[in-house]
């Protein structure tokens, strides 16, 4: 059963670290959380869902069109909701992402409804027994794509000359402009590739919890933030380790203490991260 | 990369032998500052700063701790809004231009503390200051032009620049100011927090750079190094310039020796 949970938490703690890389490379860039991580979330599973609904459209290409939303989304939000309070005390942009959280969700509620969707697709997945072990192969498919995704991402970051101009930013903003490097630029691409990443873990779990509702990003946007905080916000190996973390500890602590704790158990690592060590695993803005 | 020196020496021949070529005083400057203000919120730190700077020219500007040195500086490169007066770099106005134009135009800062980002590595520190050109293979080139004059920046090249001493980062944070191109390099106070032995090394890469006909614009607090340097000088007091003049002729100055060279102090007390 131990393996079984393991690997149970691996599949969710994947969707948590792709939101908790959202959080902490605009954390790592700007100085600030964007609450309405969730909601991209949201946004990218409704709309590969509503994409596949139509059933004229390959899966591929939803999901792609699903993160492409996504990061339009963030994109956006950074315009409207962070851009114009730049400079501003660090709890006004932080109110403007709550408030941008609410609006989301109420207008997805007011557009599609209460009611959970079900993926449109059926995917004829077996499971595989591996040692005693059960495994679907979703799970290895979710866990396989998101570990595929982090790759790429920090690939990304470490060698190409965009991802180290983002880390320039984060690290010192005015040496970096001194270097040409246009800042705001910087900021909308962080967006663009965090919001990107939520979106596609929106998508993973539509497809694993077979549910797409308005309110479907609350919960794994706390915990993802918990996960940025366990792992080192603003530290991106952190973040990964932090959501994986965080997935493996929450499927154990529903197995061996009792499944209504499931969601407690996230937010019980994070009172304690913050009380015992506050900077996370990971600490400094590291890539 | 420092194109100044072949320039300075194909001019002048041909049309006329008589008459010699133009030394580095005699050329038009290329940065000018026309009664600059610049400050902080309320605050008005330069009141007025007019200072220029020829091609080829080694200008250093000094004074104590808050006189405005280093916000002369911030204001050129664009960090801090002119309030007033104008800022020209070739002839163009700078006054509205954004950091990251003012660096490909060739003013280049290599800032107070060093400021190298730590956690990258000494190749992608070098890359970064190469950021805004586009000429990729010419880039190449002078990044290995820079490894074979500074052997460190190879062998440490994959090293956090974090990690590095005090002085390896001031040359860090010179060369990555290289591999931008400057057509004026400005430093502020590289000799900051550094040993006296690491300055010396320091002032060797830019006398070097002088040799190789390098403009520089040196901020110093370090006046006796800096002087040795310069060509000519700025006295900054109070967001004002209260003196300038050749090098040479600062550097015998008693107020200048008084106030920063530490010279002719009665010790009173004895």
């Amino acid at each position: 059963m131990f393996l079984q949970q393991l690997f149970n938490g691996l599949t969710t703690g994947s969707a948590y670290a792709l939101i908790a890389l959202g959080y902490t490379m605009i954390y790592g860039i700007l100085g600030l959380i964007n609450f309405a991580q969730g909601e991209i979330y949201m946004c990218g599973a409704f709309v590969a869902v509503l994409l596949l609904a139509t059933g004229k459209v390959n899966f591929f290409i939803a999901f792609a069109a699903g993160m492409g939303a996504a990061a339009l989304l963030g994109l956006i939000l950074e315009r409207v909701a962070f851009r114009p309070l730049r400079g501003a005390h660090p709890l006004v942009p932080l109110i403007s992402a709550i408030g941008a959280s609410i609006f989301l969700q109420s207008l997805a509620l007011l557009v599609f409804g209460p009611s959970d969707r079900p993926f449109p697709i059926q995917f004829t997945f077996s499971t595989v027994t591996l040692g005693g072990v059960a495994i679907s192969t979703l799970q290895g498919a979710i866990f396989a794509a998101a570990l595929g995704l982090m790759a790429l991402l920090v690939l990304f970051v470490r060698f190409t000359r965009y991802g180290k101009a983002i880390v320039a930013c984060a690290l010192d903003r005015d040496t970096a402009r001194l270097m040409g490097i246009n800042v705001d630029r910087m900021v909308a691409l962080t967006f663009i590739i965090g919001s990107a990443l939520s979106g596609a873990a929106g998508i993973m779990m539509a497809i694993y919890y077979n549910a797409t509702y308005p309110r479907m990003g609350l919960l794994p946007g706390l915990k993802a933030f918990s996960a940025a905080i366990l792992g080192g916000v603003g530290n991106i190996p952190g973040a990964i380790l932090g959501g994986l973390v965080l997935g493996v500890a929450e499927s154990l602590g529903a197995a061996y203490i009792a499944s209504g704790y499931k969601d407690a158990v996230a937010f019980v690592i994070l009172i304690l991260v913050l009380l015992l060590r506050p900077q996370g695993i990971l600490k400094g803005r590291g890539h | 990369m420092e194109g100044g020196s072949e320039e300075r020496g194909s001019r002048g021949t041909g049309v006329s032998p008589v008459i010699p070529p133009p030394t580095p005083s005699s050329r038009p400057p290329m940065l000018t500052l026309k009664s600059v203000q610049a400050g902080y919120g309320p605050l008005t730190v330069l009141k007025g700063i007019s200072l220029h700077v020829r091609p080829g020219e080694v200008v250093t500007l000094i004074g104590g701790n808050g006189a405005g040195k280093s916000t002369t500086l911030r204001t050129i490169c664009g960090l801090l809004p002119v309030r007033r007066g104008v800022l020209e770099f070739d002839g163009q106005e700078l006054n509205r231009l954004s950091p990251e134009r003012i660096v490909s135009l060739g003013l280049v800062l290599v800032p107070e503390g060093r400021r190298v980002f730590s956690s990258l590595s000494v190749t992608a520190n070098l890359e970064l200051g190469s950021y805004h050109r586009t000429d990729k293979a010419q880039v190449r080139r002078d990044l290995e032009d820079l490894r074979e004059r500074f052997p460190l920046l190879r062998e440490r090249a994959a090293q956090p620049a974090g990690t590095l001493s005090g002085g390896e980062q001031q040359m860090l944070a010179i060369c990555r100011a290289l591999m931008a191109k400057p057509r004026l390099l400005m430093l502020d106070e590289p000799s900051m927090g550094l040993a006296p032995r690491i300055v010396r090394q320091v002032y060797g890469i830019l006398s070097d750079l002088k040799a190789r006909g390098t403009t520089l614009l040196l901020i110093e607090q370090n006046a006796r190094a800096a002087l040795k340097l310069a060509d000519r000088g700025y006295v900054m007091e109070t967001g004002r310039i209260i003196l300038d003049g050749a090098a040479a002729e600062l550097r015998d100055d008693p107020e200048v020796q008084r106030a920063y060279l530490g010279k002719g102090y009665r010790e009173v007390w004895e």
